[in-house]
């Protein structure tokens, strides 16, 4: 099929003519490579960093967060209030258009809060608990909650709004699921408000964008002066790094560790290093009465703390940032990271110590060991496979013998959503709100469902670690609007879930973009593509 | 009588096609020795590569010996998970050889048998045997051993898998050989039946099975051989390349394609001792292996002779 549809919408095409007979009579190529592909052009698709990231040039949110500081700005709407407690104002911006030209009004913005709680939308949680978005006129939105929430609009600036008529005219008024189903209109053009247009798109070969001429944030429009991005996905990493050295592509993300140092020495290209907000850790089942994947029959080891708190001890941070990582990681005793509201950096990891790991383990009734199946992504995390691997001889050492079952990311996660029921696996995650609310019910809450049978709380906690006081914190976490009060039940929320130890912590990554000289670009914390902040020379 | 064997041996057209070429003794001495070191090697390495307790990840990424850094406690490095690669790759030539030869055994007993009595029986047998074979053929060997792996993985539980992973490359390597096998069977088994002493034993009265295998096999027994030789080295590259691709044996436990896919990783950052010395072993065991393969067709063949 041929993918140049987007083209054939004439403003698009005007639009494009306008650009290149203008002022910007020199083009600027970025050619952009990541390991992976944009899962589809339709923004609610999966709830995944690079597709958000990749889309988040094309179309925009109410909010917006600064790609450095992650700072919460206005984007689509000027500015918001709470103005009941379960009742948010949006006020619009007005004169921004779509980039076919269509005016961007309230309409689009109910359209948009429909779509993202319908079909295969993965982002319905963006919206949850909100019962509706009313128009109240053509640029002022309400949202009516369920509960109080003062952190509605946290994640909203990856809650990208869509064109109400252009769904309508297309017939993409859902969101498909591209693996499953046919592609609709949606799945393989976008029409947002961007900075950037979609030109090309073919999946997993090549799509390209060009600079939308016509964007509204003036100020941004300074910030960079790319006239067309290339972004092609390349698997093999080490291929990556190859075809950055040659001059074939502009940034690589990610870069192999171990090869940071000869791209620094090419004098070709530079590693530029950042923070990411992601925590790798593992996690357990704690809560089945016997593991799935285990020889011990009739208990479940997982059940007792000295066990969990054995795992903890017998392994060796420091050596999986050193050796593994090549310093490139900051070993974490929280489930968040410096930067997320929540941290506390005077919180310390439990010593590594196989002696007292060992002996906590006799304690507990396993002189001999037992064994366990670890489940982990080995395409997913940097140096995931490596780490796992090592977690496995580690806890040899101490004579429980793990048996390591990484698979690609393709596979392993499903492979923790479909039965949930994972003995002992790997995961990493970033809290797109920047909260520390957003783990405590994801990651840590104990796994609830709604009235439907979906689950809603602990969505992400595969190993169904619980303490109900901490889910009776995260929900006045939620509702709280004194930030002291709000920080100190976080604290305490955090707190019990150290105390129990109820998953691993291990470290947050670093993030490593490889960098060709005459480019300069800003790494995100979230490992957000933002192509509105690159300059090439 | 054994002198007798042996005697019959020295004495025979083989033997001295064998001795007259120095490549052909070369490859099978490297074979031998490669052979012996797998099968000795608990003894003579340094450490159980198998064993992750033993590994320490504060010896990973060591270099070899006579680089500044290197020890003799890992004369040729160590992996990213501390595994010293001397005896890393003698435990990795263990599972290559045992995935080979069991492997190329399967498809031989497997083949042999169909192809026998898809060309003594005839008819009807000779055709689903024979067209089943077509079917296969489409297909590379590389992806039945893919979807067979693929498929015991998906019913099995990791740990389970890990146990009888060795097997089921076998299975799956062995599944995806075997037609070359039959089809070389049938062949030559419609050139022998209508020989004399095939009809001879078939007036006296003997049954199909003991024709088959009494009178007519020893006799296609030659291009077997031959084949058999050939399909070790494409099993050993076929089980390298699984493992590569990592659906293989377990990364706990790494055959000589695990280790060129870990070291595949650092080829760039300068840490090449640990793909390059897997790699070289695995390109002289499949070049040795070869070159014996390819002296036996030739010495088997009679228009060469």
């Amino acid at each position: 099929m041929d993918m140049r549809s987007v083209l054939k919408t004439g403003a698009c095409a005007a639009v494009l003519a306008m650009a290149a007979g203008g002022a910007l009579a020199q083009e600027k190529v970025l050619r952009w490579s990541s390991q992976g592909d944009a899962f589809s052009m339709d923004p609610y698709v999966r709830n995944e960093s690079l597709t958000l990231g990749v889309m988040s040039n094309v179309y925009e949110g109410l909010t917006r967060r600064d790609t450095k500081t992650l700072e919460i700005q206005p984007g689509l709407a000027i500015k918001w209030e709470q103005q009941e407690p379960t009742r948010w104002r949006f006020w619009l911006r007005q004169g921004v258009k779509f980039h076919d030209g269509r005016p961007f009004t309230a309409d689009d913005v109910v359209f948009s809060f429909n779509r993202v709680k319908v079909g295969a939308s993965d982002l319905k949680t963006r919206v949850a608990g909100i019962k509706e978005a009313k128009k109240v006129d053509d640029f002022t939105v309400d949202f009516i909650t369920d509960v109080p929430n003062p952190i509605i609009h946290y994640e909203w600036d990856t809650w990208y709004i869509l064109s109400a008529s252009w769904a309508k005219e297309n017939h993409a008024l859902e969101t498909v699921d591209v693996t499953k189903t046919t592609p609709n209109f949606a799945s393989t053009s976008a029409n947002g408000t961007g900075a950037y247009l979609l030109t090309y798109r073919e999946a997993d070969v090549r799509t390209e964008f060009a600079v939308n001429p016509a964007w509204w944030d003036a100020e941004g429009k300074k910030k960079f002066n790319v006239t067309k991005v290339i972004y092609r996905p390349i698997k093999n990493p080490a291929t990556a790094v190859a075809a950055l050295l040659s001059g074939q592509i502009d940034v690589v993300e990610p870069v192999p560790v171990q090869d940071i140092d000869r791209i620094n020495k090419s004098g070709q290209a530079k590693v530029q290093i950042g923070p990411e907000l992601r925590t790798i850790f593992l996690g357990m089942d704690t809560d089945r009465n016997e593991l799935v994947y285990s020889d011990v029959k009739g208990k479940n080891p997982f059940k007792d703390k000295r066990v969990r708190q054995a795992f903890y001890q017998a392994i060796d941070i420091e050596a999986i940032k050193t050796k593994i990582m090549r310093g490139l990681s900051v070993p974490s005793a929280m489930m968040i990271g410096d930067g997320v509201n929540g941290y506390d950096k005077s919180i310390k990891r439990l010593a590594y110590d196989p002696a007292a790991a060992k002996k906590l383990l006799t304690d507990a009734g396993y002189p001999n060991g037992f064994s366990v199946t670890l489940d982990c992504p080995n395409d997913r995390y940097v140096n995931d496979e490596a780490i796992c691997q090592a977690v496995v001889g580690m806890l040899a050492r101490i004579g429980v013998k793990v048996t390591l079952n990484a698979q690609s990311k393709t596979i392993i996660f499903p492979f923790y959503a479909a039965k949930r029921d994972t003995s002992f696996y790997m995961l990493g995650w970033t809290p797109g709100s920047v909260d520390s609310w957003n783990v405590l019910y994801n990651i840590v809450g104990s796994v609830k469902k709604d009235s439907q049978g979906r689950i809603v709380r602990g969505l992400f906690n595969y190993g169904a670690w619980s303490s109900p006081q901490l889910d009776d914190l995260t929900d006045k976490i939620l509702v709280e609007t004194d930030k002291a009060k709000r920080d100190a039940m976080i604290s305490q929320a955090w707190k019990l879930h150290i105390d129990d130890i109820g998953h691993l912590p291990l470290h947050q990554q670093a993030l490593a973009w490889g960098v060709r000289n005459n480019v300069s670009v800003v790494v995100s914390p979230f490992n957000r593509y933002d192509w509105s902040r690159v300059m090439v020379k | 009588m054994v002198a007798q064997r042996l005697n019959a041996i020295l004495d025979s057209d083989l033997w001295w096609s064998f001795t007259r070429s120095k490549v052909v003794v070369g490859a099978a001495i490297v074979t031998l020795l490669l052979f012996v070191a797998a099968l000795i090697a608990p003894w003579i390495s340094l450490q159980d590569p198998w064993d992750p307790g033993a590994l320490q990840l504060i010896n990973s990424r060591n270099p070899p010996v006579w680089i500044e850094g290197g020890t003799w406690e890992f004369p040729l490095g160590t992996d990213n998970q501390g595994r010293d690669m001397y005896s890393a790759i003698l435990y990795g030539l263990r599972v290559s050889l045992v995935v080979g030869f069991l492997a190329v055994i399967f498809a031989m007993v497997l083949g042999i048998l169909l192809g026998l009595a898809s060309g003594y029986l005839g008819g009807m047998t000779d055709t689903v045997i024979m067209r089943v074979a077509d079917v296969q053929l489409t297909f590379p060997a590389i992806l039945i051993a893919l979807l067979i792996g693929g498929i015991v993985r998906g019913v099995m539980t990791p740990a389970d898998f890990e146990a009888v992973a060795v097997y089921v490359l076998v299975l799956s390597i062995g599944l995806s050989q075997w037609v070359q096998f039959a089809r070389t069977v049938r062949g030559q088994t419609l050139v022998e039946k209508n020989k004399e002493y095939v009809q001879a034993a078939r007036v006296i009265g003997l049954p199909a099975r003991l024709i088959m295998l009494r009178h007519v096999l020893p006799n296609v027994m030659g291009p077997v051989l031959v084949i058999a030789t050939i399909n070790l080295a494409v099993a050993i590259l076929t089980e390298a390349t699984l493992s590569f691709l990592g659906v293989g044996v377990p990364a706990t436990r790494p055959s000589l394609g695990t280790l060129i896919q870990i070291g595949n990783g650092f080829l760039f950052s300068g840490e090449w001792w640990i793909v390059i010395f897997p790699g070289i072993t695995m390109a002289i065991l499949v070049l040795a292996v070869n070159l014996l393969g390819d002296w036996l067709r030739d010495a088997l063949n009679p228009k060469l002779r």
